[in-house]
C-alpha cells in the first residue's frame, strides 16, 4: 500500500475555484522596446498565493512570462513585486486578499507590475546589482578589533534585542522600492541598507558604528528620509524600518548607540 | 543560431551559494583566486528556510559533550552513518558555532550571555536518558541568520560572484589516466550565454533535489543540479534511497514548521485528541527521529485517526505554550500559519501532514569533501559538500540541526581542501568543445517543437513519487513509480519551451530542471527497489525490518551507456564506516 493521504487525489470539485483576472506588466526588450499591459483570465482557489496565479499563467499559457522565485513562502526574498500599486512578496500574499472576489469571480483585476525605481529587464525581473551595492557599502559585517575570544562573545539578552527587527531582513527591496526618495533620486542608499547597517550599529558587539554612521551622514544617507513609511508598510517581515531609520538619525546627533 | 561562449580561468570554482558554499568560499577566497557560480542571488538560498537550529554540544545550558552527539547521529542514521565522519561532524560543530558567532551571527542568548541552546529531535542525554538541549539557535530563523552571516562574511572577504548562473556540465579530462577536473559550464539567465569556467579545484554546493514530491519544503528551484551533472559524467551517486519527510510540514502546502516548535513543546495530537507519539517513542515522544514521527503519523491516519473531513492530517498542538512563548521562540512559524492557513496558532492546532525535506544521499565525498569516482578514488580537483554531497554522516536518517552544521563543518573542509589542491596542481587541459554538450542541450530545447510541456511531466512525476515512493514502499509500488518515471523520461525528449528568446528564459530553464529531476527521481527509485529492507527514511513495508547482515552498506549508483545509447542504472555497493558503535535495535 501507498503512503495513504496521497491515494486520495483531490476531488475534481471545482466548486471553490473563483475566476480573477491578473493584469501584468510585460517588457520584453529582444521582442518589443515598449512595455504593455497583459490580461489573463484565471480559475483559481481563492486560497492560494499570487504567486500560485503566476506560475498557472506561466505553466498553461504563457511560458515566456518572467519572474523570480524560489521559497514560495517569503522567506527568500526573491518575488517582491509591485501588486495592486504596494510592494509584496507574491508568495505572501493570497489571491482571496487581493481580489475582492463577490459571487466567485474577481470584482477587479490584480494588477501586476515590477518594482518601481529600478530597472526592468524582463517582466517583472529587475536588475538588483545596484540594490546590492547599496547594500555592501554599509560594511554589513561585522567589525571588531582585538584578539578574539576563545569561547563565544558574551551579548546579554536585552543587547541581543537591541538589534532584532532588523536581523529579520531577507533584502527583497520592497522597502527600498517603494521609498518616493528613492524612485526620484537613484542615489539614495533606501531604507533596506539603511537597515542592515542599523543591524551592525545597535549590535553591542560591533565596533564599526562610528564608521558606519560617517557613511550615512552622506548627502544620499539617511537625512534624505522624509518618515513617509511606505517602507514600514511595505516590508514583508513586518520591519519597523522607518523607526530604524529614525534611530539612526538619533545616533548621528547623539552619538550614542 | 549558435550560442555565444566566453571562458574564464579560476583556481576554484564553487558551485552554489547557500550555507555550504559560501561556507567554503570564505576559506577559498582567502587561499585561492576563486569564483561563485550561483543559479539565485546568495541570499535567496533554500538555507535560509531551515529554522530550528545547528546543534553542537557547547553545553552551555547543560551537560552534554561530542561524543553523545556522535552516539545520536550513529543511531539517528540507523546505523547507516560513517561513523568516522559522525565523529568529525560532532567535534568540529563546537568551533564550527563558535565561528559563526564571532562572525557575527546574532545567537539567542542565556541570562550569562552565552549561546542558548534548546531540543531536538534525537538529540539526547548519554545515549538516549533523555532529551538534551543542544540546538544552538537564533528564534525560528538559524538558516536565515546563518546564510545572512555567511553572506555578510563573503562581502567582508571580497568573494567573486557570478549570479543567476546556472551550472549545467561538469568539464572532465584524462590525466595519466585518471579522469581529472577541469572545469564546469554555466548558463547565464540574463543573456542566455554559455561560460566555460576552467578551474583546478571545483566544489559542488548546490544543495537538494526534493522538487521531484509534490508536497515538499523545498524551494522551487531545488532540483539537483549538481547531482545530475556529475551523475551524467558517470559518477556515482551514494544512498539516493534514503529521503526525509519531515513530520511537520503545513498541511497540503508542505511548507516547513520548525521541529524545534516540538522542542519548545509542541505536542502532535490525532483527532481524538490524543498525544499518539507516546505509544511509539516512550521515552523521546514528539522529539523522537524524524522517520519515526513521520512514519507514526501516517500510521495514524490509516488507521482511522487523522483529522479533518478526510482523515488525512494531524494537529501540531502549541495551544499550551504562552503566547509571549510563540512569540520570542517561534515567531516565523506561527505567522506561516497565520497567513497561509488562517488560523491563529495561540488558540487552535494547526493541521500538518509530513513534507519531503531532505535528500540524505547524493555524490559520495570523503571526510576532506573529495568526490569518490567510485569505493576508494576521488575524483582529483572535485569537491562537494552540503546536501549535494554524501559523506555520509546522515545515514538512512538526518537529526535535525545536523544540516546547517553539516554545511558549516564540511563546507569549511571542502573550501579549504579545494584551495589547498588548487595552490599546488596545475590546470587540467578542456576537452575538446567544451561546452558543446551543453550548447547542443540549449539549442535543442529552445528549437523543440514537441507536443509534450514541462509542467504535465513535473506533476505526473512529482504524483507519482508522493504517492509511491514515500514515507511507505513496497516492490509494487516503487515498480509504479519506475515505469512511470521511464516513460515520462521518454516523453521529456519531446518536450518543447514557449519563450524562444535568450534574456532570463525561466521557461528553458524550467525545462533543464525537470531534466535532472527525472534522472535523480529514476535512481531514488530504482535504488530504494533494490534495497530490500526497512532502515530509517526508507521503509519497505515488505521488507519492514533492517537487515544488517545483507543492506549494512551503503549503495553507490551509476549511469551507464551501452553502445547503442541506452542507458542504464549499475548498483554497487560500499562498507559503511564503523568505529565506536555497533548496530542495536533503534528505539526512542
Amino acid at each position: 500500500m501507498a503512503t495513504p493521504t496521497l491515494e486520495k487525489q483531490p476531488a475534481a470539485d471545482t466548486g471553490h475555484l473563483v475566476t480573477v483576472t491578473f493584469r501584468i506588466r510585460r517588457f520584453d526588450p529582444e521582442r518589443s522596446a515598449d512595455a504593455y499591459w497583459q490580461d489573463f483570465e484565471l480559475r483559481i482557489d481563492p486560497k492560494e498565493r499570487v504567486l500560485d496565479g503566476l506560475h498557472q499563467i506561466k505553466w498553461e499559457h504563457d511560458g515566456s512570462l518572467t519572474f523570480r522565485r524560489s521559497c514560495a513562502h517569503g522567506i527568500c526574498g526573491s518575488d517582491a513585486m509591485r501588486i495592486n500599486g504596494k510592494n509584496r512578496l507574491a508568495c505572501k500574499v493570497l489571491i482571496k486578499d487581493i481580489a475582492d472576489v463577490k459571487d466567485g469571480v474577481g470584482t477587479k483585476p490584480v494588477v501586476i507590475e515590477a518594482m518601481k525605481g529600478m530597472t526592468v529587464l524582463k517582466d517583472l525581473i529587475v536588475d538588483m546589482d545596484p540594490f546590492f551595492q547599496a547594500y555592501r557599502d554599509m560594511m554589513p559585517f561585522l567589525i571588531t578589533s582585538g584578539n578574539e575570544p576563545t569561547r563565544e562573545r558574551r551579548q546579554s539578552p536585552r543587547d541581543r534585542e537591541r538589534f532584532d527587527d532588523t536581523t529579520k531582513c531577507i533584502l527583497c527591496a520592497a522597502c527600498t522600492s517603494s521609498c518616493p526618495v528613492f524612485w526620484n533620486d537613484g542615489q539614495y542608499f533606501g531604507p533596506a541598507a539603511i537597515v542592515n547597517a542599523h543591524r551592525f550599529i545597535f549590535d553591542s558587539r560591533d565596533e564599526g558604528g562610528e564608521q558606519r554612521l560617517e557613511i550615512l551622514n552622506d548627502r544620499d544617507g539617511v537625512w534624505r528620509c522624509r518618515t513617509i513609511f511606505n517602507c514600514t508598510d511595505a516590508c514583508p517581515r513586518g520591519i519597523q524600518v522607518t523607526k530604524a531609520i529614525q534611530e539612526v538619525k538619533q545616533a548621528l546627533i547623539t552619538r550614542r548607540f | 543560431m549558435t550560442t555565444a561562449m566566453q571562458i574564464h580561468k579560476y583556481d576554484t570554482v564553487i558551485v552554489g551559494a547557500g550555507g555550504a558554499g559560501m561556507r567554503a568560499a570564505i576559506e577559498a577566497t582567502k587561499r585561492s583566486r576563486t569564483a561563485v557560480l550561483t543559479k539565485l542571488y546568495p541570499t535567496r538560498s533554500h538555507t535560509g528556510a531551515a529554522q530550528g537550529g545547528m546543534a553542537a554540544a557547547l553545553a552551555n545550558v547543560e551537560d552534554d559533550n561530542w561524543e553523545w552527539h556522535t552516539f545520536d547521529t550513529v543511531k539517528g542514521g540507523d546505523y547507516l552513518v560513517d561513523q568516522d565522519a559522525a565523529e568529525i561532524l560532532a567535534k568540529e560543530a563546537i568551533d564550527s558555532v563558535l565561528d559563526l558567532e564571532k562572525m557575527g551571527l546574532p545567537f539567542n542568548r542565556t541570562p550569562e550571555g552565552r549561546i542558548d541552546q534548546r531540543r531536538f529531535g534525537g538529540h539526547s542525554r548519554n545515549h538516549g536518558e533523555a532529551p538534551v538541549r543542544r540546538s544552538c539557535y537564533a528564534a525560528d530563523r538559524t538558516g536565515h541568520m546563518i546564510l545572512q552571516t555567511l553572506y555578510q562574511n563573503c562581502v567582508k572577504e571580497g568573494v567573486e560572484f557570478f549570479n543567476e548562473f546556472y551550472v549545467l556540465d561538469l568539464l572532465l579530462n584524462d590525466v595519466a589516466g585518471v579522469r581529472s577536473t577541469a572545469g564546469v559550464v554555466a548558463y547565464e539567465l540574463a543573456t542566455g550565454e554559455l561560460h566555460v569556467f576552467q578551474a583546478k579545484a571545483v566544489v559542488f554546493a548546490s544543495g537538494g533535489n526534493g522538487k521531484f514530491y509534490r508536497v515538499t519544503s523545498n524551494a522551487h528551484t531545488l532540483t539537483g543540479d549538481g547531482q545530475a551533472a556529475a551523475f551524467r559524467r558517470g559518477l556515482p551517486l551514494e544512498d539516493m534511497e534514503f529521503f526525509q519527510f519531515h513530520p511537520t510540514g503545513i498541511w497540503k502546502m508542505g511548507i516547513l514548521l520548525t521541529e524545534g516548535a516540538r522542542g519548545e513543546g509542541g505536542i502532535l495530537r490525532n483527532k481524538d485528541g490524543e498525544r499518539f507519539m507516546e505509544k511509539y517513542a516512550p521515552v523521546m515522544k514528539d522529539l523522537a527521529s524524524r522517520d519515526v514521527v513521520s512514519r507514526s503519523i501516517y500510521t495514524e491516519i490509516r488507521e482511522g485517526r487523522g483529522c479533518g473531513p478526510e482523515g488525512d492530517h494531524v494537529y501540531l498542538d502549541l495551544t499550551h505554550l504562552p503566547p509571549e512563548q510563540l512569540d520570542a521562540k517561534l515567531p516565523d512559524i506561527t505567522e506561516f500559519a497565520r497567513t497561509y492557513l488562517g488560523i491563529e496558532p495561540y488558540t487552535d492546532p494547526i493541521p500538518i501532514q509530513p513534507t519531503a525535506h531532505y535528500a540524505m544521499g547524493g555524490i559520495p565525498t570523503n571526510v576532506r569533501g573529495e568526490v569518490l569516482a567510485n569505493n576508494t578514488d576521488v575524483v582529483p580537483g572535485l569537491y562537494a559538500a552540503g546536501e549535494v554531497a554524501c559523506v555520509s554522516v546522515h545515514g538512512a536518517n538526518r537529526l535535525g540541526t545536523n544540516s546547517l552544521l553539516d554545511i558549516n563543518v564540511f563546507g569549511r573542509r571542502a573550501g579549504v581542501a579545494a584551495a589547498e589542491y588548487a595552490a599546488t596542481a596545475g590546470f587540467v587541459d578542456l576537452p575538446e568543445a567544451p561546452a558543446q554538450f551543453v550548447a547542443d542541450e540549449v539549442e535543442r530545447m529552445r528549437d523543440a517543437t514537441g507536443n509534450e510541456r514541462v509542467t504535465e511531466i513535473r506533476k505526473a512525476l512529482q504524483d507519482t513519487m508522493d504517492k509511491n515512493a514515500m514515507v511507505f514502499r513496497t516492490e509494487q509500488t516503487l515498480k509504479e513509480a519506475l515505469e512511470e518515471i521511464t516513460a515520462l523520461r521518454s516523453r521529456y525528449r519531446n518536450v518543447s519551451v514557449q519563450d524562444k528568446g535568450r534574456r532570463y528564459n525561466t521557461d528553458l530553464l524550467e525545462a533543464l530542471e525537470l531534466g535532472n529531476l527525472l534522472e535523480l527521481a529514476e535512481v531514488l527509485v530504482f535504488s530504494a527497489l533494490a534495497r530490500k529492507e526497512s532502515r530509517g527514511g526508507h521503509y519497505r513495508e515488505d521488507y519492514p525490518n533492517r537487515d544488517d547482515v545483507n543492506f549494512m552498506r551503503h549503495t553507490m549508483a551509476y549511469r551507464e551507456t551501452d553502445t547503442e545509447g541506452n542507458e542504464s542504472i549499475r548498483l554497487d555497493y560500499k562498507p559503511v564506516v564503523q568505529t565506536r558503535y555497533q548496530p542495536t535495535e533503534r528505539k526512542y
